[in-house]
């Protein structure tokens, strides 16, 4: 294959996009903050007109998906490639994903809640890609040239996109069950209280959460499976305990763990929460530190 | 998720209610085995088992990186024999790793075989009989029906595709066993998938090879330059064949954002299977493996190696031939160790570099600036005295032990010998020849692997995966319909998670009604 010409400029272009994305996710987080004090307000007229500042947040939102949809699609075809060879790609690809999913499961009505935490997640990502793992655009180096990485690479993604709004169903569901929250007369409590209100109750939070941890798992199944399949491929074999292997194995015991405790006496409810947490906490550090700073074969991140 | 939601049967027992067994040798024993096959103990086993994973991709693994162990021991004296005592390089292979995952497929193992026995038997049995009262089911309904609702109830459940039986007064049904089949096909095709690992690792061989262009490759253990065998390889798995590499070519991209990043490997080979077998030109790239019958050949790395003659003070050639010289950076500046034992009037080591295009850097120092090979350069330092050779002992060809050995040629003292073009000749000082660079060559490194089990754990990873998925978006739920005084009730319960059970009661009751409603009308 020869190389494939880089246009640099329309890279530029793609960057602006991801700003501007970044400046109208930010409206919108702010508005999401709003619409929850408004929603969970004393004073009746103002929890009335709650909705509409949702509804319009929620535009505001999908503007800004637009913008950073062209931004991640500007960034593939200035390289004529998929968007997700390094760090900076696979975040602005993976957030984009993560808010797309949202968008589409705003079907289920009780998740819209959680709109503020997974628009500020986004947002955090694209602020962490930007100032941290930017890297110019580059051509694809032979290992990466399959369409596995469009295969594996997507289902990942899709499979944090889930295990994300699962998690964020969880943090809910803890901030509920706390007995501080529960009862404490601090302002803080009584205000997480008040918040909390907005959300549906305990067991539907638990099923929620439970549900997108489930295809979050499925996903994840197929990515270590395809990833072993490229790997056969790419690395001559299926399977050799490189540093990514092992985190995506560990992270695929923990979400099984997960699955039986939800079946476990005694370990439904607040323990699987916590184990849906730490699942979640060890795909972002797989993503995060092992990328950066373990030795190991898909060391892909495009940084020195 | 509470009650009836467990992925175990209903009747398996779990741990936690067992408080006094048995008593007797047998009532503990049994006690120990529940213990063993509870969900409790996988649970527990699947947390510890992630948790072991750890320190294996902190610390370097003799299997995925036996370099960065020697590094580890040199950097940490103290503390490497310590970690390896209890197998921190070898992890995946520790008695601890291996326990804790035995004990997590003997777990599954007596939970699985019971739990099979439990679902055969459901499968050909009759829906169970609705609780005596529903006030404890989540998902109920009544409603006022008429003297064909039971019928109705019936043909409606039927068409659902449940299991249905009724008697007088009841409407039994119960669907989804696929839910149960699929986890006992997922936890089996694990047990399938250790089984095909174990197989194939102990039948497998990975060998590698360096192969120079011209050179070729026969399948037998002599040829190899390093070769891991499984534990029950046999000799005669070496399929017979030859692989010569014609030609092996890199390209390197020269736009300026991306200067140098290598944008295609491409190793042409001509591979002969058997004895009297056709000659078959291919190509193998990095991701497309050639594949042989018996083994498939992967292109795992590349560099220079130029072709180099050594001729001693009368003109006699001491040496000649291509070095491999091993890349060093991305920009492909690659050390090259020649030693040339047959020298006269002394033996003679070379650690030379090689830059592909070469450039300068701000010390003065050489480096090279592109990959490819646009400018060519190869500086030696030589080294004279008892090379080792001839002590018995096995020594590595591509270091050069410089301790005890005078240098000629580069360091402080004496300019280095410096080559700028192909063709040619440089003189050697302290009448040691010459030296003379006649071509560039490439070489590629090939893996040879073999594992006759990689079908087999690719089937049952997708029949684990199949039934992962059956297991858990297919719902299993019971329903009944039952005559109660003053009209019908409908109650249903699910077995795991189910997102329709209410709404499955609500439509229910609605479509048996409006039957009654209609009924009512003629």
């Amino acid at each position: 294959m020869n190389p494939v010409h880089l246009d640099v400029n329309m890279a530029s272009v793609s960057l602006l996009f991801i700003y501007a994305a970044m400046a109208v996710y930010t409206i919108s987080f702010l508005m999401f903050v709003f619409h929850i004090a408004q929603a969970t307000s004393e004073k009746k007229s103002v929890r009335d007109s709650s909705s509409r500042l949702q509804r319009a947040a929620f535009f505001v939102l999908g503007f800004g998906a637009l913008l950073h949809g062209t931004g991640v699609t500007l960034r593939g075809a200035s390289a004529n490639r998929v968007p997700w060879a390094n760090m900076y790609e696979f975040s602005i690809s993976g957030s984009f994903l993560i808010v797309l999913i949202f968008l589409t499961a705003l079907a289920v009505k009780e998740i819209r809640v959680i709109a503020a935490f997974v628009n500020g997640f986004a947002l955090l990502v694209l602020g962490t890609a930007t100032t941290t793992f930017y890297v110019q655009i580059k051509t694809l180096m032979p290992a990466l040239q399959s369409y596995w990485l469009v295969i594996h690479v997507t289902v990942a993604v899709l499979a944090t996109a889930f295990f994300n709004i699962a998690a964020a169903l969880a943090v809910a569901y803890l901030l509920r069950d706390w007995p501080w929250v529960k009862s404490s007369k601090s302002p803080i409590a009584v205000l997480i209280r008040r918040v909390l209100k907005a959300f549906p109750d305990s067991a539907k939070l638990e099923r929620l959460s439970y549900r997108f941890n489930v295809v979050g798992f499925i996903l994840w199944s197929f990515t270590l499976i395809a990833g072993a399949i490229w790997a056969e491929r790419a690395w001559h074999r299926y399977w050799g305990w490189d540093t990514k292997e092992v985190w995506t194995f560990i992270i695929w015991t923990i979400f099984a763990g997960y699955l039986h405790a939800n079946a476990t006496r005694g370990w439904s409810g607040r323990r699987s929460a916590w184990l849906s947490l730490v699942g979640f906490a060890a795909i972002l550090f797989n993503f995060t530190i092992v990328n950066l700073f373990f030795k190991g074969l898909h060391v892909y991140s495009g940084l020195k | 998720m509470a009650g009836y939601s467990s992925p175990r049967p209903s009747d398996h027992i779990d741990s936690e209610e067992i408080t006094s067994p048995d008593i007797g040798f047998r009532g503990w024993l049994r006690w120990f085995w529940r213990q063993v096959t509870s969900m409790r103990t996988a649970l527990f086993l699947l947390l510890l088992l992630a948790a072991a994973a750890v320190p294996g991709s902190i610390y370097p693994q003799r299997s995925a990186d036996p370099n960065g162990v020697t590094l580890f021991f040199s950097n940490q004296p103290e503390l490497a024999p310590w970690l390896d005592r209890f197998q921190f390089f070898d992890v995946y292979s520790s008695a601890w790793f291996s326990a804790i995952y035995i004990l997590l497929f003997i777990s599954l193992i007596g939970c699985v075989v019971p739990r099979s026995l439990v679902h055969a038997r459901a499968m050909v049995a009759a829906p169970p009989a609705p609780p005596k009262s529903f006030t404890r089911l989540k998902a109920k309904a009544t409603f006022e029906g008429s003297t064909t609702t039971l019928d109705d109830a019936f043909a409606e459940l039927k068409a659902r595709r449940y299991r249905v039986v009724r008697d007088a007064n009841t409407v039994s049904a119960e669907r989804g066993y696929l839910r149960e089949t699929g986890n006992l096909v997922f936890h089996i095709s694990l047990i399938g998938l250790l089984v095909a690992v174990a197989v194939g690792g102990g039948l497998s061989y990975s060998g590698q090879r360096v192969l120079i262009e011209g050179e070729t490759l026969v399948n037998n253990l002599a040829s190899y330059d390093s070769f891991a065998p499984g534990t029950f390889f046999n000799k005669n798995s070496l399929t017979p064949f030859t692989i010569k590499l014609k030609k092996f070519e890199a390209v390197f991209d020269l736009q300026a954002v991306n200067v140098g990043t290598p944008t295609d490997f491409r190793a042409t080979v001509v591979s002969r299977v058997g004895v009297n077998g056709e000659s078959k030109t291919s190509v193998i790239r990095v991701n497309e493996p050639l594949e042989l019958p018996g083994a498939n050949i992967f292109l795992t790395g590349n560099g220079y190696a130029p072709v180099l003659t050594f001729r001693d003070a009368n003109g006699n050639v001491s040496l000649s031939g291509p070095a491999i010289y091993l890349p060093q950076d991305a920009n492909y500046t690659s050390l090259g160790v020649i030693k040339v034992p047959d020298a006269s009037p002394r033996q003679f080591g070379v650690l030379s570099f090689y830059y592909p295009t070469v450039a300068k850097l701000k010390t003065g120092a050489l480096t090279s600036g592109f990959p490819g090979n646009v400018n060519p350069a190869i500086t030696m330092s030589v080294y004279v005295g008892n090379l080792g050779l001839d002590s018995g002992m096995p020594t590595n060809v591509f270091s050069l032990q410089v301790h005890g050995l005078k240098q000629v040629a580069g360091g402080k003292k004496h300019p280095k010998i410096e080559l700028n073009k192909e063709g040619q000749t440089v003189k050697l000082p302290e009448n040691l020849g010459t030296v003379t660079w006649e071509s560039t060559k490439r070489y590629a490194s090939i893996d040879i692997d073999y594992n006759p089990a990689q079908l087999w754990i690719f089937l049952f990873a997708m029949l684990a995966l199949a039934g992962l998925i059956i297991s858990l978006l297919v719902p299993r739920r019971r329903v009944w319909v039952r005559k109660v005084s003053g009209g019908f009730e409908v109650g249903a319960l699910a077995k795991g998670d189910d997102a329709r059970l209410e709404q499955t009661v609500i439509e229910l009751k609605e479509k048996l009604a409006t039957k009654v409603a209609k009924k009512v009308k003629k």
